[in-house]
């Protein structure tokens, strides 16, 4: 198991080296990119920011939680910060297990965790050239579905 | 007692990177989040959690001298 947080650009290919063994009947790999269009709105870059402490103790938590659930210690993630470019990717999780379903498992059940709990933030960058922290509490698509 | 709050995100924009903060002795998350609420009227933030010394923390939960506290607005990780 390995959970970081890191400024510099991620490598997926490494980090699955990283999970993969001969026990293993599956390895799956997660790569999240900045996407060029947020809720209607033309993107052009995104600064990510943490508070670091916390983001790395939530994230340990985090995979040492799924290690528990699926029964694999073949976790490892890497979220990045600081200004990425469209494309670039911001997060990587690998999941080596013996069985596909429980490493896919494995896997959803850190981005989402991820997601909800890492005190971590995005400033998306738009081809206006305003900026704007995204609130995910507040975006239209939640709205609808309450 | 005296309190240095860690701000992020919107609220590090609006407030700085960090306040301090009066509170009674024996003051509560809650009683955090009233205190840090009324330094951001007019300001248009959203509704954040708090954090006591890494975990995030219930509103009943005391404060003590010494805590790391931080505001921790809607994160947006991943």
């Amino acid at each position: 198991m390995r959970a970081a947080i890191v400024d510099r650009p991620l490598d997926p290919a490494s980090l699955l080296a990283e999970v993969a063994t001969p026990a293993s009947g599956a390895s799956t790999l997660f790569v999240g990119t900045v996407r060029e269009v947020n809720e209607g709105r033309v993107v052009t870059g995104i600064d990510y920011s943490a508070y670091g402490p916390m983001a790395e103790r939530e994230l340990a938590s985090v995979v040492a939680e799924a290690r528990e659930r699926f029964g694999t210690e073949r976790i490892v993630v890497e979220h990045r910060i600081g200004t990425l470019r469209l494309g670039e990717a911001s997060i990587v999780i690998a999941v080596s297990h013996a069985r596909r379903a429980a490493a896919m498992d494995a896997q959803r059940f850190v981005i989402e965790e991820v997601k909800r709990r890492l005190p971590i933030w995005k400033r998306e960058h738009y081809a206006d050239g305003t900026r704007e922290w995204v609130d995910p509490t507040r975006a239209p698509h939640v709205a609808e579905v309450r | 007692m005296v309190a240095n709050v860690l701000l992020f995100a919107s609220w590090a924009d609006a407030l700085g990177p960090s306040v301090r903060l009066e509170l009674p002795e024996g003051a509560t998350v809650r009683h955090l989040l009233d205190a840090m609420t009324a330094r951001a009227v007019g300001k248009s933030l959203p509704k954040p959690l708090v954090a006591v010394n890494h975990k995030y923390a219930r509103a009943d939960l005391h404060l003590r001298h010494g805590d790391e506290i931080a505001i921790i607005p809607p994160v947006a990780g991943g």
